[in-house]
């Protein structure tokens, strides 16, 4: 993951939002998205095929990538290209705005590429049709591969312009793979792109692996696994496949996420019928214990800032969330409402918490401020976990398994994601059934 | 890094286990929900003619029921039998409970079993324990009577 993209910007025109006259609200549900045009991308006729790319369908298949992005936001609403009235390369010239128009299309999306000398280039303009003019403009040299990567860093420009906040299409999302019948399911860590595409498989699937956890840089994670049936927190570099026990805990741990700095893995250590948070210096190897209490503590996660932890405890009798300060004072319980309160995640934009909660044997994904005050339920459900933020933090990524029936038949488990506004719930394509996800960075940040 | 011996708390359980014998309404004391533990036989394996392998808990608790303690005294007293046999106790939480949660609450109604095997004179050498969580259901249902069947700690023989 360290061979970056190389980002050339060769000009970026009119980035002042006070021009633009077509704008996205994000900030609630989004009943009438925007219609937008994205133009297959005009070939260079001196382009050639590389390995099994074609680059003649190039073009076409970067544009799909950026509609598929596009109409998964549930803030756009792309245009069929059949309606296009303007060829790809007039179009990125200077399009007939009158015609766009007419198609109802608000915003246009038009570019070209070109590969040569075994490298891709990409240039690509936004045109806000309302106002006939162009409000955003890139352009970047890449190896041929990186394709994909190519149609999310346009999505993310586009979608940065035109809402005001961080995109969060060029990310992966971690999650495990889950195979086999309900009480003999065979787990492997996974990687794939945000949108379901270029899955990995990290792991065999010869021992149990739960929760893996990006690190900031988005090279190692985080994860617990039941190798030779000791179950511990491991650091597993993605780039390179080494792994290794985190400390020298004699007993389990589990629950890990890294801190904001990316130093430091902070987990629960599990002994004698009692869990406390630690943390482990992952270059100096010190560990610290955070939390000493008779109860379960666990499910840590750090503020962005790296002031504050939020975890889940049982210390009032059943499972609640609380915050403390980093070091482990000042500890507070923010949830009061009725039912269990699990899995605190902080977002990273620090404002909000998001949580699992169990009422009356139903699960609900939702979100809090820090100090536990304007919760929100997001969805409900016969059973679902775990949520996880983008990097944005306006969507929530989660697992969600269903009812089963005698021996287990009729049981999933799949990826959701849902916008904090509690809208544009969704499922995510997976090959295999799957659950613990954990969204990266933006990876060209 | 400093860990406490278990020398403390083998001798905190000694006491409440002396405590507890002399009180037959314990079962009514375990936090008042003890309404939801399995008590039927289905599930259940054996380490030796009418010895149970495993004991079952009541939702989000880890403390022994009348019936369970029954059953780990027959365990301890096979286990003074055969003094070279050593055992690892399997910690388990049904599909109702988030995962990480669930392993802290499968390791500590492994330990609960483990506490007590130790009152009864079980070395605590003798013995591991592990939490699989939600992980490993007995029972792949989704139903009251499976959940109740998958809250357990299970006494499983190393050698």
């Amino acid at each position: 993951m360290k061979k970056l993209i190389t980002i050339i910007l060769l000009f970026l025109l009119n980035i002042s939002s006070s021009y633009a006259l077509i704008e996205v609200d994000i900030t609630r549900g989004n009943l009438d998205p925007l219609p937008i045009a994205v133009s297959p991308l005009h070939v260079d006729v001196k382009s050639e095929d590389v390995d099994d790319i074609k680059v003649k369908n190039l073009g076409e298949d970067i544009s799909k990538i950026i509609e598929k992005n596009f109409r998964f936001t549930g803030l756009f609403n792309p245009i069929n290209k059949e309606a296009f009235v303007q060829k790809p390369d007039i179009a990125h010239l200077k399009p007939r705005f009158e015609d766009w128009r007419l198609i109802k299309a608000q915003a246009l999306v038009t570019g070209k590429l070109l590969i040569k000398d075994g490298k891709l280039k990409v240039e690509f303009r936004l045109w806000d049709l309302t106002a006939s003019k162009e409000i955003s403009a890139l352009a970047f040299t890449t190896t041929p591969s990186n394709w994909r990567r190519v149609a999310h860093i346009i999505s993310d420009k586009i979608y940065e312009r035109l809402t005001g906040e961080e995109g969060y299409f060029d990310t992966r999302i971690i999650y495990v793979s889950e195979t086999g019948p309900k009480n003999q399911r065979v787990k492997r860590l996974a990687i794939m792109d945000q949108d379901g595409a270029q899955v990995k498989y990290l792991t065999l699937g010869n021992e149990l692996v739960l929760t893996p956890r990006f690190n900031p840089a988005n090279q190692l994670v985080t994860y617990l696994s039941y190798f030779r049936n000791l179950p511990r927190v491991y650091l597993l570099d993605i780039e390179t496949g080494n792994q290794e026990v985190v400390g020298n805990f004699p007993g389990m741990t589990f629950a890990p996420r890294f801190s904001p700095d990316g130093k430091k893995i902070i987990m629960s250590f599990a002994k004698d019928g009692n869990s406390d948070i630690f943390t482990m210096d992952i270059e100096t190897r010190v560990v610290e214990k955070i939390t000493e209490n008779s109860s379960i503590d666990t499910s840590p996660s750090y503020s962005p800032d790296g002031k504050y932890i939020c975890f889940n405890s049982d210390r009032s009798g059943l499972q609640q969330i609380y915050v403390m300060k980093a070091d482990g004072s000042n500890v507070k319980r923010i949830t009061f409402g009725k039912g269990l309160y699990g899995t605190p995640v902080w977002s990273p934009r620090g404002d909000l918490i998001a949580f699992t909660k169990v009422h009356k044997g139903r699960f609900y994904i939702g979100v809090m401020r820090p100090d536990g005050s304007g919760e929100r339920l997001l969805t409900e459900n016969f059973y679902q976990e775990a949520p996880s933020w983008s990097p944005n933090g306006r969507v929530l990524v989660f697992y969600r398994e269903t009812k089963s029936g005698p021996k287990g038949k009729g049981f999933s488990a799949k990826l959701w994601s849902i916008d904090i506004t509690g809208y544009n719930e969704r499922q995510i394509g997976t090959e295999t059934d799957a659950s613990d996800p954990s969204w990266s960075s933006l990876l060209s940040k | 890094m400093k860990f406490e011996t278990n020398l403390n708390k083998i001798i905190i359980v000694l006491f409440a286990s002396l405590a507890l014998s002399a009180c037959s309404t314990a079962k009514k004391s375990d936090n008042g929900s003890s309404g939801d533990v399995y008590t039927g036989k289905d599930t259940v394996e054996y380490l030796a003619s009418g010895v149970p392998d495993r004991v079952f808990f009541a939702t989000n608790r880890t403390s022994l029921t009348t019936a369970s303690r029954e059953t780990l005294r027959k365990q301890s007293t096979y286990l003074r039998k055969n003094k070279d046999l050593n055992i690892t106790i399997e910690g388990h939480a049904d599909e109702r409970g988030t995962r990480e949660y669930n392993l802290a609450l499968g390791e500590r109604r492994a330990n609960a079993a483990k506490d007590y095997l130790m009152t009864y004179g079980i070395s605590g050498k003798r013995i591991s324990v592990i939490s699989y969580g939600k992980e490993r259901p007995v029972n792949p249902d989704s139903s009251s009577l499976s959940w109740s069947q998958n809250r357990r700690s299970v006494t499983v023989k190393v050698n």
